[in-house]
């Protein structure tokens, strides 16, 4: 099998009558099997052959999970086209781009907002000729020749089946796995966003391997829930399902995707640490809301979880008294709390997008959730390592997956060599010369190490890590993991390259804190209220002179405490550019826009004015303007070194 | 948000509308309502037009509810007629109101605090069912298929307002902004011709005036459903609707689209307090 259509097909002789996708519609689930997937995918790749698409037309996706996404993306490759998934999130302006470099001239949009988007960037991007529309609500007036909805599409589709089945069924037999399938944008964490072809290869390759080594089948069920655009999800919810013939369902909507997952119980769960963060962010709020009877047994059942739990999931020699304890606690706290979750029968649970922290990563697997960090990027893909059936708490991302090569270059980056080697970036041979060298060895930006096993160890990226002025290492991401345990802090950002001490702008969980000061009686009127009062400061103050005082016990972390930070007077939005549309943090950009803040962290400053212009969701601009304090957190003396012998 | 707001804008290239405006659906003639000597409402003559927004506008003691009120039949007028279609409307209760098929919302919500959204607006469902006390208490199979047709078009109201997420929230835990939209929801479960909205946008904030907005635009776009809606916002009021009729003490000060009202010098006075 060499593409994903094949797949499809080869699902629909074997199991015609198994679920692949449902979907939430009006309250109630909605089964699409294989047979009917198939039926509904080669109409819609009729309609695409009548409609001019050729092999190799790049086709933009912007829609949200739904069963109408799927059937699109597997017609376009049937016809040999590649589908290019856009973030639905973004406003109009940040789409062009990706819209002209990929030369993009038909789109599948999910509703009205999305056509709006489109009709509005039409001017600039004169390649766009055609948009099709899912959802028809308040679609009636529109009259542009462009626009065609999904329903009239699959109808010039039908009526065209017998027209071009036969060329339908070359155009399946011609695809090859060497074709491009998809175009990703990268999430442009250190830079504009740049495009990445994918080969049906590169894309099954991997995840037949994935599928191999993690014991995958197609008696599987995943949620999709996170944004199409982003190429794990895309890995998640299509690639691995049409390979394995497992089962994708779409939730409602994203509101609803807590209460969705629990009906349906999913056994594969990804999620970015940003998900698993807020999910422990609910539960602790939720438990510090109820009465003391049930919040000490929650304590204790968590302290035990915490003690053995890991251990006991994996296979590790525990005392009989813990295991019996463990089960017990297992009965009255873990399993209900998995339940209530929604990962009760979660058999594989993955964290993609960025390094889990240790501890965030310890939580979930003390609570039977077979929790494990993959990595990844939009230019090696997903599944680039693969961890062995105990992946321990060692935090390692395991050995590279068949087929890729795996070294480190001599400053310690990661570096990954694949049998087809990445292509380079799309239409941008700049960058590409950049992160790629003679011998084909891709040069990810990551620092890390290999273990002894040859299993690798991510510290974090290459830009961000260096020393203090007093030659202490200094690894943000580490440290900020670390504080971003606490349910109080939703982001922080850790500075201290080259200068005397490490500070931190911190993010405030506003739920959490919120609630926190609901309880201690505080009156505020809103975040930004919120963030300037003095007991929320004392709170942040706290959290982080308890962290302080974990690394002091560590003499290589000591020098690492935060001395000094500040409470962000606004919330980090993608719209501001702060942080990508994954909510991964841009460091540029934010050291830039938070200018003033930095510096009175560093000069003796007790309070500083910050001005900033705002974006707003509909892409009006607006400006805010905040005093803020400067806080200070307790440091610890380092242990004195043992003398080395 | 901004662009959609101004949906019936005259402007060339504004979208036409679903269903273009007709006659006159509900017409008041010289209507008049005491309460003792308190002369409430003094003489009010105005139509509502076939799927088209109407405003009562003015300020606080004006009559504005006491207008719906006699709409609805909650309040008799001592003097005047209500013809609904041409049909003289007498003895009108606010239970008949809802059976020929006007649905109204409160100022301050009158939802069932302590049951689900869902509930709440299966209860506006109630009035279209044809099965008996016993037949529901029995689940007869009519009762039953009664029960699922309303709970499939209740689900279509709760996709239209977008609000899945709360579908089995007691309505006493929700914000102030999303008990609005369920009484929105509650009251287009009855399928109203014509729908009363008291203050729908009171005690919002900016987000949530824009949200009710668009619902209920969307409302008269998609159902073609008549509007009458009370508000206080101006700015709202001349965005959303198509004529205006102000009120000021119980009598008509004006009547006409927006903008000829707001320039309507008697109009500023009333609402400004210009000094004579």
């Amino acid at each position: 099998m060499s593409t994903l259509p094949k797949f499809l097909l080869l699902n629909q002789q074997k199991n015609p009558g198994s679920p692949a996708i449902r979907e939430k519609k009006l309250g109630i689930w909605h089964t699409l099997n294989w047979g009917q997937l198939a039926d509904e995918v080669r109409v819609v790749a009729a309609a695409l052959l009548l409609e001019g698409i050729q092999r190799g037309d790049r086709i933009g996706l912007l829609g949200e999970n739904r069963p109408r996404l799927f059937s699109a993306m597997a017609a376009v490759q049937w016809v040999g086209g590649v589908v290019v998934p856009l973030f639905t999130d973004t406003n109009a302006q940040e789409i062009i781009s990706p819209i002209q470099s990929a030369g993009i001239a038909f789109v599948f949009a999910e509703n009205q907002e999305q056509v709006d988007k489109l009709l509005s960037l039409m001017p600039q991007c004169p390649s766009l000729r055609r948009v099709v529309y899912d959802d028809e609500l308040g679609m009636r007036h529109y009259g542009q020749s462009q626009l065609l909805s999904y329903e009239a599409l699959m109808a010039k589709g039908r009526t065209g089946l017998v027209e071009v089945g036969a060329q339908l069924d070359s155009e399946l037999e011609c695809g090859s796995g060497k074709d491009p399938a998809a175009l990703f944008f990268t999430s442009g964490t250190t830079g504009p966003a740049r495009g990445v072809l994918h080969t049906h290869e590169a894309l099954i390759s991997r995840v037949q391997s994935a599928i191999k080594s993690e014991g995958l089948s197609s008696s599987d069920t995943s949620l999709a829930y996170l944004p199409p655009a982003w190429l794990a999800q895309h890995v998640f919810a299509y690639v691995i399902p049409m390979v394995s013939g497992s089962c994708v369902c779409c939730p409602e909507s994203s509101e609803t995707m807590l209460s969705d997952m629990r009906e349906m119980g999913p056994t594969l769960f990804l999620a970015p640490p940003r998900v698993l963060e807020a999910l422990l962010t609910q539960i602790s709020i939720r438990i510090n809301n109820t009465g003391g009877i049930k919040r000490s047994i929650y304590d204790a059942c968590m302290a035990v979880a915490k003690r053995v739990g890991a251990g006991v999931l994996s296979g590790k020699q525990v005392s009989t008294v813990d295991r019996i304890t463990f089960r017990l606690s297992d009965a009255i706290i873990y399993s209900p709390l998995r339940d209530v979750l929604g990962l009760s029968r979660v058999r594989k649970a993955y964290c993609a997008g960025e390094s889990i922290g240790a501890d965030l990563l310890l939580f979930y697997r003390s609570l039977g959730i077979d929790l494990k960090q993959v990595y990844g990027s939009a230019e090696m893909g997903l599944f680039a390592t693969l961890q062995a059936t105990d992946p321990g708490l060692s935090g390692s991302v395991g050995r590279p997956a068949p087929g890729l090569e795996l070294s480190l270059s001599p400053a310690g980056e990661v570096l990954f060599r694949a049998p087809d080697p990445f292509s380079g970036y799309y239409q941008d041979t700049d960058s590409t010369r950049i992160r790629t060298d003679a011998e084909g060895w891709f040069y990810t930006g990551d620092m890390g190490w290999l273990d002894q096993q040859g299993e690798l160890h991510l510290v974090g990226r290459k830009q961000d890590i260096g020393s203090l002025k007093n030659g202490g290492l200094f690894a943000p991401k580490f440290l900020e993991n670390k504080l971003k345990f606490s349910i109080y802090i939703n982001e922080v950002i850790v500075l201290g390259k080259d200068c005397d001490a490490v500070c931190a702008l911190v993010d405030i969980d506003s739920e959490a804190v919120g609630n926190w000061a609901d309880k201690q009686g505080l009156s505020y009127t809103g975040f930004t209220d919120l963030v300037a009062l003095d007991d929320v400061y004392r709170l942040i103050g706290e959290v982080i002179t308890e962290t302080n005082a974990e690394l002091a016990n560590d003499p290589n972390l000591a020098h690492a405490q935060v001395h000094r930070f500040v409470l962000l007077p606004k919330r980090l939005e993608p719209d501001d550019g702060e942080v990508t549309r994954m909510r991964k943090v841009r460091r540029e950009v934010i050291a830039q826009r938070f200018t003033s803040l930095v510096q009175a962290l560093y000069d003796d400053s007790a309070v500083v004015q910050f001005d900033a212009p705002v974006r707003y969701e509909n892409g009006s601009t607006g400006q805010i303007s905040a005093t803020v304090m400067i806080g200070s957190a307790r440091v610890f003396a380092a242990p004195t070194l043992h003398k080395a012998a | 948000m901004d662009a959609s707001m101004h949906a019936h804008d005259s402007t060339p290239d504004a979208p036409q509308r679903g269903f273009p405006i007709g006659g006159p659906i509900l017409e008041l003639e010289g209507v008049s309502l005491r309460f003792g000597g308190v002369k409430a409402l003094t003489n009010i003559s105005f139509n509502v037009l076939e799927h088209e927004i109407r405003a009562i506008i003015g300020p606080n003691g004006a009559g504005k509810s006491s207008m719906l009120n006699v709409i609805n039949g909650v309040y008799r007028p001592q003097e005047g007629t209500i013809k609904l279609h041409g049909k003289l409307l007498a003895d009108m209760t606010p239970n008949r109101a809802a059976q020929i098929g006007i649905s109204r919302t409160f100022q301050n919500i009158a939802l069932f605090k302590g049951m689900t959204v869902l509930d709440n607006i299966m209860a506006g469902c109630s009035l279209r069912e044809h099965a008996s006390f016993l037949e529901i208490a029995l689940q007869t199979p009519r009762a039953r298929q009664e029960e699922t047709e309303n709970r499939e078009k209740v689900e279509h109201i709760i996709e239209f307002l977008q609000i899945e997420h709360i579908r089995k929230t007691p309505v006493k835990r929700l914000p102030y902004g999303l008990q609005k939209r369920v009484e929105l929801g509650r009251a287009l479960a009855a399928e109203p011709k014509i729908l009363l909205l008291d203050e729908p946008m009171a005690g919002m904030n900016i987000e949530e005036k824009q949200d009710m907005c668009r619902f209920i635009l969307d409302v008269n776009d998609h159902f073609g459903t008549t509007v009458v809606l009370i508000e206080h916002d101006m700015g709202v009021v001349m965005d959303l609707s198509d004529r205006v009729v102000v009120l000021d003490y119980g009598k008509k000060i004006g009547d006409g689209p927006p903008d000829e009202v707001r320039s309507d010098p008697e109009v500023i006075k009333a609402y400004l307090g210009v000094a004579d």
